[in-house]
C-alpha cells in the first residue's frame, strides 16, 4: 500500500499496464515528454520510449481515428482527450466507428483494445469548456463501455480493468479530485470489475446514487440527513454503460426510495435512464417519486457555478422531500 | 537560432503573395489509348500471370457491377454501387501491394477486394446479407471486409478510415512488420476533417501508409470544382511534408508503377505517400442516384471512350498475352457463373436472430440478453409478422 492521489494512481496504473503488455501505448495532446497537462502520463515516455508514449498533433478526431486504427491492428491504445469538453470533434470516430467496429464487421475486426481517458466534470471554475460531464451522450451508444471512478483506489483498479477489457472503454476522470482525493492504493496490479456498482454504505430509508466527484457531495448530504435520523444506503454506480441495474433495484426494493445525483444537466441526463428502469423494476416497492438532483439545463456557467451545481444542500433537501412525501 | 515554428525562414523585405496555384503536379501516363507505350515511357516489370490476373480482375468487377446493378433494379438486392471507369485505379494499385498489406477502402474499390481473393460467393453473400455473409448481414450491400485477406470492413461514414489507416500503419511499424497500409478515398471525402487529421498524424508520426485518392470528378452530384479550388488533392500532401504522385487512373500501368514506388518509399523511410488517381465516375453514384440531373450525356460519352479495360486489353493483345476469341468466351462464361452464384446466394437463409446482439460487445451484456429474450417471446406470439425468424427460434 502507498498513499496516492488520483493522478498518481492513474499514472501508476498506466505504468503497470505498459510494463505488463508491449501493445499498450499512450498518446494524446501534451502527454509525451511533458507528461500531460495534469501529469497523468508523467515519466512514461522516459520509461517506455517515444514510440509508446507520444504527443499527437492537436486534433481530437485524429487521436480517436488513430486509436481505432491501432486497436484494429491488435494494439491497446490508451488515448487521452485533454478535456471531456473537447471529445466532441471525436464523437463521429467514437460513435460511428469505435462503437460499431466489431458488430458491423461480424467480428472480422474489432477495436476492443481502446481506452479513451479524459478529465471531466466541474468544480474548478472551468466555465463552459473545462467542466462538462458528457457521459449521457455516450451511454446512448451500444458498443461502448463508460466508466467513472470516485477515488484513487477505484481509479487504478477500474482503469486497469478498462485496459484489459475486450471492449472499447471511455474512462472519465473527475479532474476536481485529481489532487484533492488521496488514499491508500496497492502498488501491485489489480482490477475492479466493470459493470458493477458498489454499495459504499448500507442503509434502510432511502437509496442515494451517484458517481465520480458527486460521491463526495452526496456523502455530505447523507451525513446531514443521518443527523435527522434518516438512514441512507449509498451506491457508487462506477460503470455508466453497461450499468448495474440489479444492484440498484435490490437496494431500492429494500429502501423504497431513490435519489440520483449527477453533475450533468437534468434533461437527457443518465439519471433519466436509471429512474425509468428502476420504476419498472421496483414499481410496487416505491414509496415516493424518484428524485433527480442534477445540473440545470444550461451550459456550465462560470460566475454562478455554486448556484448551478447539484450540491450537498440540494441533495439534502431532496432526501427530506422523498422521506416526507 | 532554434526554430520553434518548424518553418523555413527565408527573409524578404517586400510583401508578396505565394500564389495558390504555385504548385503544379504532373500526371503520370505510360500507356496510350491504342495500347502502345508513350515515347520514353517504360512499362513496369510485370510477368504474364500477374498482368492477366489484373486484366481478369477488372473484367470480373465490370461484369459483376453490370449484373448486380440489374439485380438491384429487379428488387433482388436493396442497394448497389458500381466502380465503372475506375477498375484500373483499384486493381492496378492492389496488384502493387504485398498480400499482407492492409487495405482500408471507402466503398468503390471492389477491384482491390477481388484482386486479394474475395470469392464470387463472398460477394454474393454480402450483397444478399445472408447467414454466410462474413459481416452477418448487418451492413448495407457493398460494405465488404475480410480479415483473412487483410481487407478492413467498409463503413459508410466518409473519410473515417483515413486517420484509422495512419494508426494501423503506425502499429505495423511498431510491431516491426514489413507491411504498409493503403487507404482509398474519393476526392469528396478528402474535404472531411478526417482527411486533414489522418494525413497530418501520419506525417508527424512517420506511419508507412499510402493515401490513395480516387479523384473521379464527382461526389454524388457535386463536381470537383465545387469541392475545392486548389490543384486537385495531390498538392495538399506537400503541405503536410508528404511525397505525392498523380496518375492517370485509366492507365493501369501508371497506377501500378506509382503504387509500387509509393509502397517501397513508405516502407524504406517509414513515411506516408499520397497518390491521386485521375479518372471519371462513369456510372451513377449508386443505385439510388440518377446522374442525368447534374451532368450531360455528351460528357459521359467522352469519358466512355477513355476505358481503362479497353486500353489494357490492347496492350495485352499487342504482347500476345491475350487471345481475342478466348477473351470473349471468358466474359460469356463469367456472366453465367455470376448469375448462378446470385441464384444460390439469394436462397440462403438470413442470419439467426442471436446475431442481432452478438458482437455489439465481445460478450452480450445482461441488458442485451434480456432484450433478445423479450423479442423472442414477442415473435413467438406474432410469428406471421416475422417470417424470416419465426420458424427458426430455439
Amino acid at each position: 500500500m502507498a498513499k496516492m492521489n488520483m493522478l498518481q494512481a492513474i499514472n501508476n496504473a498506466l505504468d503497470l499496464a505498459m510494463a505488463k503488455d508491449d501493445s499498450v501505448v499512450c498518446f494524446g495532446e501534451d502527454v509525451g515528454h511533458f507528461g500531460g497537462v495534469f501529469r497523468a502520463t508523467s515519466k512514461l515516455q522516459e520509461k517506455y520510449g517515444k514510440a509508446r508514449c507520444f504527443n499527437t498533433p492537436l486534433t481530437e478526431q485524429g487521436i480517436a481515428g488513430f486509436a481505432n486504427g491501432m486497436a484494429a491492428q491488435g494494439m491497446k491504445p490508451v488515448a487521452e482527450i485533454q478535456f471531456a469538453d473537447y471529445i466532441f470533434p471525436a464523437f463521429d470516430q467514437i460513435v460511428n466507428e469505435t462503437a460499431k467496429f466489431r458488430y458491423r464487421s461480424g467480428n472480422e475486426f474489432n477495436v476492443g483494445g481502446i481506452v479513451f481517458r479524459s478529465p471531466y466534470g466541474g468544480g474548478i471554475a472551468g466555465g463552459h469548456y473545462h467542466s462538462q460531464s458528457p457521459e449521457a451522450y455516450f451511454a446512448h451508444t451500444p458498443g461502448l463501455k463508460v466508466v467513472i471512478p470516485r477515488d484513487p483506489y477505484q481509479a487504478k483498479g477500474l482503469l486497469l480493468a478498462s485496459i484489459a477489457s475486450p471492449d472499447p472503454v471511455i474512462f472519465f476522470e473527475p479532474k476536481k479530485l485529481y489532487r484533492a482525493s488521496t488514499g491508500e492504493v496497492p502498488e501491485e496490479y489489480y482490477e475492479i470489475e466493470l459493470g458493477k456498482a458498489e454499495v459504499t454504505q448500507q442503509g434502510k430509508d432511502i437509496t442515494v446514487l451517484a458517481w465520480g466527484a458527486q460521491m463526495e457531495i452526496v456523502q455530505k448530504a447523507v451525513e446531514m440527513a443521518e443527523k435527522d435520523g434518516i438512514s441512507c444506503e449509498v451506491i457508487d454506480l462506477r460503470s455508466i454503460l453497461p450499468w448495474d441495474a440489479d444492484t440498484v433495484a435490490a437496494s431500492v426494493k429494500k429502501t423504497g426510495r431513490l435519489l440520483i445525483n449527477h453533475e450533468a444537466p437534468l434533461t437527457g441526463g443518465f439519471a433519466g435512464e436509471i429512474a425509468a428502469t428502476v420504476q419498472k423494476m421496483c414499481f410496487l416497492h416505491l414509496e415516493s417519486p424518484i428524485e433527480r438532483v442534477c445540473g440545470m439545463d444550461t451550459p456550465y456557467p462560470l460566475a454562478l457555478e455554486k448556484e448551478y451545481v447539484a450540491d450537498h444542500l440540494k441533495t439534502y433537501e431532496a432526501i427530506k422531500r422523498s422521506i416526507n412525501f | 537560432m532554434t526554430n520553434p515554428n518548424n518553418a523555413t525562414i527565408t527573409t524578404v523585405h517586400t510583401a508578396e503573395f505565394t500564389a495558390g496555384d504555385a504548385l503544379k503536379i504532373p500526371t503520370l501516363r505510360i500507356l496510350r489509348d491504342d495500347g502502345s507505350l508513350y515515347e520514353g515511357a517504360v512499362a513496369p516489370e510485370l510477368d504474364k500471370a500477374t498482368a492477366i490476373k489484373m486484366y481478369d480482375t477488372m473484367v470480373f468487377t465490370r461484369v459483376l457491377d453490370e449484373r448486380m446493378l440489374a439485380a438491384q433494379r429487379q428488387g433482388r438486392i436493396s442497394f448497389y454501387m458500381q466502380c465503372l471507369g475506375e477498375e484500373a485505379t483499384t486493381v492496378g494499385s492492389a496488384a502493387a501491394l504485398a498480400e499482407q498489406d492492409m487495405i482500408m477502402a471507402q466503398y468503390r474499390e471492389q477491384g482491390a477486394l477481388r484482386y486479394r481473393g474475395f470469392t464470387l460467393d463472398q460477394f454474393m453473400n454480402q450483397l444478399f446479407s445472408n447467414e454466410k455473409d462474413l459481416g452477418k448481414g448487418r451492413q448495407m450491400p457493398v460494405h465488404y471486409g475480410s480479415k483473412d485477406i487483410y481487407y478492413m470492413t467498409i463503413s459508410s461514414p466518409l473519410g473515417t478510415q483515413i486517420p484509422q489507416a495512419s494508426g494501423y500503419a503506425y502499429a505495423q511499424k511498431l510491431r516491426g512488420l514489413a507491411n504498409t497500409t493503403i487507404c482509398y478515398f474519393g476526392e469528396g471525402a478528402a474535404s472531411e476533417g478526417d482527411f486533414h487529421a489522418g494525413l497530418n498524424m501520419a506525417a508527424v508520426h512517420k506511419a508507412p501508409v499510402i493515401f490513395f485518392c480516387r479523384n473521379n470528378g464527382y461526389a454524388i452530384s457535386t463536381p470537383a470544382s465545387e469541392q475545392f479550388v486548389g490543384d486537385g488533392i495531390a498538392c495538399r500532401a506537400v503541405g503536410y511534408g508528404m511525397k505525392a504522385l498523380r496518375v492517370d487512373g485509366a492507365d493501369i500501368l501508371a497506377v501500378y508503377q506509382a503504387t509500387k514506388m509509393a509502397r517501397d518509399h513508405a516502407l524504406k523511410y517509414n513515411e506516408p505517400v499520397l497518390i491521386e488517381s485521375i479518372a471519371y465516375r462513369l456510372g451513377a453514384h449508386s443505385s439510388s442516384d440518377d446522374p442525368s440531373g447534374y451532368r450531360s450525356k455528351e460528357e459521359e460519352e467522352k469519358w466512355r471512350q477513355n476505358d481503362p479495360i479497353a486500353r489494357f486489353r490492347l496492350w495485352l493483345l499487342e504482347k500476345g498475352w491475350l487471345n481475342e476469341a478466348d477473351d470473349k468466351a471468358t466474359i460469356e462464361a463469367l456472366r453465367s457463373e455470376i448469375l448462378d452464384a446470385l441464384k444460390v446466394a439469394e436462397k440462403v437463409a438470413k442470419p439467426g436472430i442471436e446475431h442481432l446482439i452478438s458482437d455489439v460487445y465481445a460478450e452480450p451484456i445482461p441488458a442485451l440478453q434480456q432484450q433478445l429474450d423479450e423479442l423472442k417471446a414477442h415473435i413467438r406470439k406474432y410469428p406471421d409478422a416475422y417470417p424470416v425468424t419465426a420458424g427458426r427460434l430455439d
